[in-house]
């Protein structure tokens, strides 16, 4: 009876596991195909790899994906943080409602943010570009780095602070010295969904970009009509470069944490 | 009597429309050992961060080494503070903790190493350098505290509460070790606390706070045994405290009776407070006595027993190695400067 069970319950995880990763698996199986067909799988090649290099719609598309992934999550940590250190001093009711506030854009539907910043930048006669698309990235990811640093700065001791600065470390030394080696792990988190919510975002970048400004998402849903191969390994080399980044995320802090008991 | 080293003249301040200091006067000596004492909220730990520069008075003067400080940041003034709960940087081992200033200063690695290692020494904790802090008992993350203060070589050294979170045994202990590093290194001492036993065993000058005044500044002799008002004389210890009537100098009444006393100085006939320490107190047969009176409740404390006697006026306690069975008819008595006289307070 017992071990029935488990084979049941194995089995279902396979299953789960299989529904997840079989669209991913296909794409990227399909990628080396030989033939422009994305159901039948005709032979190996890399033919694909090679127009996806060519292409420079692709090129500029990941281009502005990873250097708006880059600048917003930098512009958005930095931002997010210190107002996460600036509420944590003020008073319970104001920091209620900002907190509260701060969660609206993360619960809001994208279509409404996306909708609301395209009315603002047109009021505001911003020409649509690279530009609008970059602040919009800012101001998306901003209250998920308030969100995560923020529970780490209130459980410092509110002397901490007091007391570098009566050692003599001025304000920013001590910001620099003894706040934010505390809530690393805050920052850090906030770092990690800052870009995965950049890279990932297409509804906001469609209605907030312009004049041809296009990232990987905006690519490739305006190209689906002339859907090739080509897509699957832009999906393949994306896919690796992600689990090339949490394979480092995980391993790196295992390795540090055995050096430091060797010593 | 030694230089002036800090002078408060009559800081104020408010937090949301609660006064927390009202008019503070102040003058602090160099290598004075004074304790700030009062019950919580009476504006002893605003006192002191006031001092340190993490808060700013709305009205008053701070002075320090003949500077008025109230405009210099915390990280300029020449004074280091021992927080409650320590405030100890749990990312950096004890070296690095109790560094930190040093590093900040810009320091020579091997001055830094000299400096720390002797500090270490000084505190009990030798070896301890590459410990984390976290993994540290109380008593030592105090020491690591106060040794992180004091390796900057402060004029003065600010403790707030420093002994709080220790049990009882190690709280005697750390007196003990307090004092010895203040009489070691020779600065001054401004503490902070609520246990009055701790402020009197340790300080050289008690100022006790209520309600953001100062109710008595003294030697902790003055205060215990002359306390100017029924506040300080309760906070300091258990007393019996009577309304009186000062005759004239060295004579008071009470319940009564007239009493001799050393107390001069009042208005004769001003309305007074008196106090009897239970501890001057004793128990006689009835016909020796100043009071008579009849034992009502007897609690054994172990060195001695404390006993209330009543009569027609009030209820006496009285500590006395002693025993006295409920129900004997006794009587109290004490001597002349046993009898405190002290301003009535005003409620």
């Amino acid at each position: 009876m017992k071990k029935s069970k488990s084979i049941f319950s194995n089995l279902y995880i396979i299953l789960v596991f299989a529904i997840m990763y079989a669209p991913i698996l296909i794409s990227m199986v399909f990628s080396f195909n030989s033939a422009r067909s994305l159901a039948k799988f005709e032979g190996f090649s890399l033919k694909w790899y090679q127009e996806l290099l060519a292409d420079r719609d692709i090129i500029s598309a990941v281009t502005v994906s990873l250097t708006i992934a880059v600048i917003a999550t930098a512009v958005a940590t930095v931002l997010g943080t210190i107002t996460a250190i600036g509420l944590s001093k003020n008073r319970k009711i104001v920091k209620e409602w900002l907190l509260t506030i701060n969660n609206v854009p993360i619960m809001n539907p994208d279509i409404v943010t996306a909708i609301g910043l395209m009315i603002l930048f047109s009021s505001m006669k911003i020409e649509r570009g690279y530009f609008t698309m970059l602040l919009a990235h800012i101001a998306f990811c901003t209250p998920y780095v308030i969100t995560s640093v923020y529970p780490k700065v209130k459980n410092l001791d509110p002397n901490l602070a007091n007391a570098a600065m009566d050692l003599g470390a001025t304000p920013f030394t001590a910001l620099t010295k003894v706040i934010v080696p505390l809530i690393k792990p805050g920052i850090v988190a906030g770092i990690l969904l800052s870009f995965t919510m950049s890279i990932d975002d297409f509804v906001i970048s469609y209605f907030v970009s312009g004049s041809g400004v296009k990232n990987i998402s905006y690519y490739i849903y305006t190209s689906r009509t002339r859907q090739t191969p080509k897509i699957n390994a832009l999906s393949t080399v994306v896919i690796v470069v992600i689990v090339a980044i949490i394979l480092l995320i995980n391993v790196v802090p295992l390795i540090k944490n055995r050096k430091k008991k060797e010593n | 009597m030694n230089k002036k080293l800090v002078e408060l003249k009559n800081l104020t301040k408010t937090f949301d429309d609660l006064q927390v200091l009202k008019g503070i006067d102040l003058t602090i000596y160099e290598n004075e050992f004074l304790t700030l004492l009062g019950p919580s909220g009476c504006g002893k730990t605003t006192t002191l961060r006031i001092i340190a520069g993490f808060e700013e008075q709305d009205g008053g003067e701070v002075w320090f080494d003949g500077v008025e400080i109230s405009k210099l940041p915390p990280y300029k003034r020449e004074l280091n503070t021992v927080f409650q709960k320590y405030a100890l940087f749990p990312h950096l081992d004890v070296f690095d903790n109790i560094a930190f200033g040093l590093n900040i200063k810009k320091l020579d690695k091997s001055v830094i190493k000299q400096k720390v290692e002797k500090i270490l020494k000084l505190v009990g904790l030798e070896g301890f350098g590459s410990r984390d802090v976290t993994s540290l008992s109380g008593g030592q993350q105090q020491r690591v505290a106060i040794a992180r203060a004091l390796v900057n070589e402060p004029k003065m050294l600010l403790l707030d509460e420093p002994l709080g979170a220790l049990d009882a045994k190690l709280r005697k202990e750390m007196q003990i070790e307090l004092k010895k590093i203040q009489k070691e290194v020779g600065i001054t001492f401004i503490y902070v606390t609520h246990d009055q036993e701790e402020a009197l065993s340790m300080s050289d000058t008690v100022v006790v706070m209520n309600q953001g005044v100062i109710q008595q500044i003294g030697t902790p002799i003055d205060i215990y045994n002359e306390p100017e008002n029924r506040f300080v004389a309760t906070f300091i210890g258990e007393s019996n405290i009577i309304e009186g009537n000062m005759i004239r100098d060295c004579l008071v009444s009470f319940d009564g009776m007239e009493f001799d006393c050393v107390d001069k100085g009042f208005k004769d006939n001003e309305s007074v407070e008196v106090v009897l320490r239970p501890e001057d107190l004793d128990i006689v047969e009835p016909e020796k006595a100043k009071i008579k009176g009849v034992v009502k409740s007897v609690v054994f404390k172990g060195v001695h027993y404390e006993i209330i006697v009543e009569n027609e006026h009030r209820e006496y306690l009285i500590d006395t190695t002693d025993y006295f069975p409920v129900g004997r008819n006794v009587g109290i008595t004490f001597e002349t400067e046993d009898v405190h006289v002290m301003y009535k307070m005003e409620y």
